[in-house]
């Protein structure tokens, strides 16, 4: 069977597998009678993408053509992949959605994430374009010992990319289920059967345009949404913020917020609070923790620094970096106005029914904009927004099994089980093998790990990342003394002091601490429910009984839910290390494990004596700086 | 595979330049980011009072702050677009040397 016969019925295959999906479904954000505007989207864009597919596959023929798509691709169609590799649906829709809900605090949480570039563009991309090949690992052998270099550095690519993986693969489950009604288990395979489609025919050349196709549709449905935000409620400045200072959905959500202490706050104070810091972050030392996870760990993610290889010259990769940080900034800032609007448009109480974490701002915003939940363009709009959310992780997710799948096979099979000793062919075939395997494990954790809380997850990969690849990756080019030893001693040490800190910090669960919040629950609830029965034995007015019945309502949910939740903990008190309350205070690990990090790859380094590395450093640096050999060392 | 001589490389003069100029350029600028960018939670958590003053309309400190981590975020980058063309020259010029600095060492 030959390879296009097998694209097509690969996409013939999904579209009967979501059609069937859809069937046992039942309607969330999108009503039965306009599904049809979803499927049509969806299909639209899956079918774009799998010709784009079918185009690239007939030009992958190598293997550096399917790792690093030739290095073909100029400075600013890197760029929008890069964006498109980086734009995970955590930061389209729940930077959106922490916006909406805490104003400002949600926006300054944009900021890193656009920050961790500079680290990008000043110091990684252009010497690891110079010095690397396809994969991370690539960079430390150049002067370490290249078979133990390779074989721990892929173990931490993979562990990164398996922690990034499974936030994304879980958390686009429950968004296609919450966005178009599909059952949890199809979104899950739709999305990695179609993430496999693009990886395993098309490789890096596939990959990159799915990721250009998608960052473009993002920034194309966020400027849309802007403008027609703007459009009713003037465009920026301060006559935009008058309006949301002045917005009694923001006002309400700030009292809401606030409890006891809004009593003597005037309408226009609560409003002007919202764009005031301290609502959502409360822990500074946390923020700054996460905050050098991200400016480090953005230049230690592998899907990230492959994207490198993919450019011809040093230059193409700092243009894609300049072209990337303009997308990327650009999008945040939108995000601000994006959050704002779905705030006064749909309001906190609808964002916070339809999802807790306010993950769906952004797309009942889009529905509102249509002209809302009855309107056909209001849900084409939403579908619009949905199929844009689901190409996202697809995009993302394609872009880190190829980075853990290049590991397995360039580093690990060719590198370490082959003695680099391996023909193009048998490499072009060991990737394709890896990335199925990666793919298929990405599918099984998606549907294991259903119902976990992994938000996480993102920070523990960006963390890892930060405190393992990033040390050793800059002091092998930048110091002169770092060795192997350094290198394996940081890639340990980074790694599993980053996994240890998370496993006994508030991150987990504790049962005890759990059960005790949801107990104060119940009684709030309780003393709400005895309260509102007495006034209804007096209340006499059927507009006042009406409403006091639908507070006794919600009062009992709340407390039914309470309910189970401590039903589910059981009778465990410790959590999954065994504690009963958290060892570390810090959700984010970064501001321990990243100094430890850096520490090791130091001691590692003068402790341990490797003439290979001493003897490299001259060429190492002279290449890194100039760009001198790098063709040579393309073609070897 | 050693094709040139590195350490004769290294050693040149210019290429001694072009290390001093681009270290003193990209550890400065990332040094003032780094800051900068750390400045944004730690003043919304010990100087809040700050963030709430308004100087235009409903826009306060915090938000032009928070915006102007953008601005200089590009600055950033535009600054360092420039820069590296002269060192993108040196580079090229080291290159061409490095023939005459040897071949196989």
């Amino acid at each position: 069977m030959n390879r296009s016969t097998t694209l097509a019925l690969s996409t013939l295959g999904l579209a009967t597998l979501l059609l069937f999906a859809a069937e046992p479904a039942f309607a969330q954000a999108v009503a039965p009678q306009w599904r049809f505007l979803t499927f049509g989207v969806f299909a639209v864009i899956i079918g774009v993408t799998m010709y784009v597919t079918y185009l690239a596959a007939k030009r992958v023929k190598t293997s550096a053509d399917f790792y690093a798509a030739g290095g073909g691709v100029t400075g600013l169609q890197n760029g929008w992949a890069i964006a498109g590799d980086y734009l995970s649906a955590a930061s389209f829709l729940g930077i959106a959605g922490l916006i909406s809900l805490y104003g400002y605090d949600g926006f300054m949480y944009s900021v890193g994430w656009l920050v961790a570039y500079i680290t990008v563009l000043l110091i990684i991309a252009e010497p690891c374009r110079n010095i690397g090949k396809y994969t991370m690992g690539d960079i430390l052998a150049f002067r370490n010992n290249p078979k133990t270099v390779k074989a721990f550095m892929a173990v931490s690519t993979i562990t990164v990319a398996t922690f990034y993986l499974t936030a994304q693969m879980v958390g686009g489950g429950v968004l296609v289920k919450t966005l178009i009604g599909i059952d949890y288990h199809y979104s899950v395979i739709a999305v990695g059967v179609l993430m496999l489609a693009y990886v395993l025919f098309g490789g890096m050349v596939a990959t990159t345009y799915v990721q250009i196709i998608k960052a473009i549709l993002l920034v194309t449905a966020s400027l849309i949404m802007v403008f027609l935000v703007w459009f009713q409620y003037g465009f920026g400045g301060p006559e935009y913020f008058q309006k949301v200072i002045g917005d009694p959905n923001i006002q309400a959500r700030v009292a809401g917020l606030l409890g006891d202490a809004s009593k003597n706050m005037t309408g226009e104070q609560l409003g002007q609070r919202f764009l005031e810091p301290g609502l959502y972050l409360k822990s500074p030392i946390d923020q700054i923790s996460l905050g050098m996870a991200l400016v480090l760990g953005t230049a230690g993610m592998p899907h990230i620094l492959m994207r490198f290889f993919t450019v011809p010259t040093a230059q193409a990769a700092r243009t894609s970096v300049i072209w990337a940080m303009a997308i990327i900034g650009g999008f945040y800032v939108l995000t601000l106005f994006l959050g704002t609007g779905a705030a006064m448009m749909v309001g906190s109480a609808n964002i916070v029914a339809a999802d807790k974490g306010g993950n769906m701002a952004a797309p009942l915003l889009a529905q509102f904009l249509g002209g809302g939940p009855d309107s056909m363009l209001g849900n084409l709009m939403l579908s619009f927004v949905a199929a844009v959310a689901f190409a996202t992780i697809v995009a993302v997710v394609a872009g880190l099994v190829l980075a853990a799948a290049s590991a397995m096979s360039h580093d690990i099979w060719v590198g370490v089980i082959k003695g680099e000793h391996a023909t193009d062919a048998e490499e072009t075939r060991a990737a394709r093998i890896c990335s199925l395997i990666v793919g298929a494990i990405a599918i099984a954790i998606g549907i294991l790990a259903q119902g976990q809380n992994v938000a996480h997850l993102v920070a523990l990969a960006f963390a890892v990342a930060a405190s393992a690849n990033l040390p050793v990756i800059l002091l092998t080019l930048y110091w002169k003394r770092c060795n192997t030893g350094g290198v394996v001693a940081g890639l340990v040490v980074g790694t599993l002091t980053a996994i240890g800190l998370v496993l006994v910090s508030p991150n987990m669960t504790y049962p005890l601490q759990a059960k005790a919040a949801q107990e104060k629950i119940i009684a709030t609830s309780t003393a709400k429910i005895e309260q509102v029965n007495a006034e209804l034995a007096t209340a006499t007015d059927p507009a006042q009984r009406e409403k006091l019945e639908k507070d006794l309502a919600a009062a009992q949910k709340t407390a039914t839910v309470a309910q189970s939740e401590i039903d589910k903990l059981g009778t465990k008190t410790t959590s999954l290390v065994g504690l009963e309350k958290p060892l570390f205070e810090l959700r984010n690990p970064g501001l321990v494990s990243i100094p430890l990090g850096f520490l090791a790859v130091l001691l590692g380094s003068l402790l341990y004596r490797d003439k290979r590395a001493e003897e490299m450093w001259e060429e190492l640096y002279v290449r890194s700086n100039t760009g001198i050999g790098r063709a040579a060392a393309a073609a070897h | 595979m050693a094709t040139f001589n590195w350490a004769a490389i290294d050693a040149d003069p210019g290429f001694r330049d072009l290390h001093a100029r681009k270290t003193r350029f990209l550890w400065g600028l990332m040094a003032f980011s780094v800051v900068y960018y750390f400045l944004l939670p730690i003043g919304a958590a010990y100087f809040s009072d700050l963030y709430r003053v308004k100087v235009w309309g409903p826009i306060n400190v915090g938000l032009v702050f928070a915006l102007s981590q953008f601005v200089v975020a590009w600055g950033i980058a535009y600054l360092y677009a420039r820069k590296a063309s002269v060192f993108d020259a040196m580079a090229a010029e080291i290159a061409r040397k490095a023939g005459a600095l040897g071949g196989r060492p």
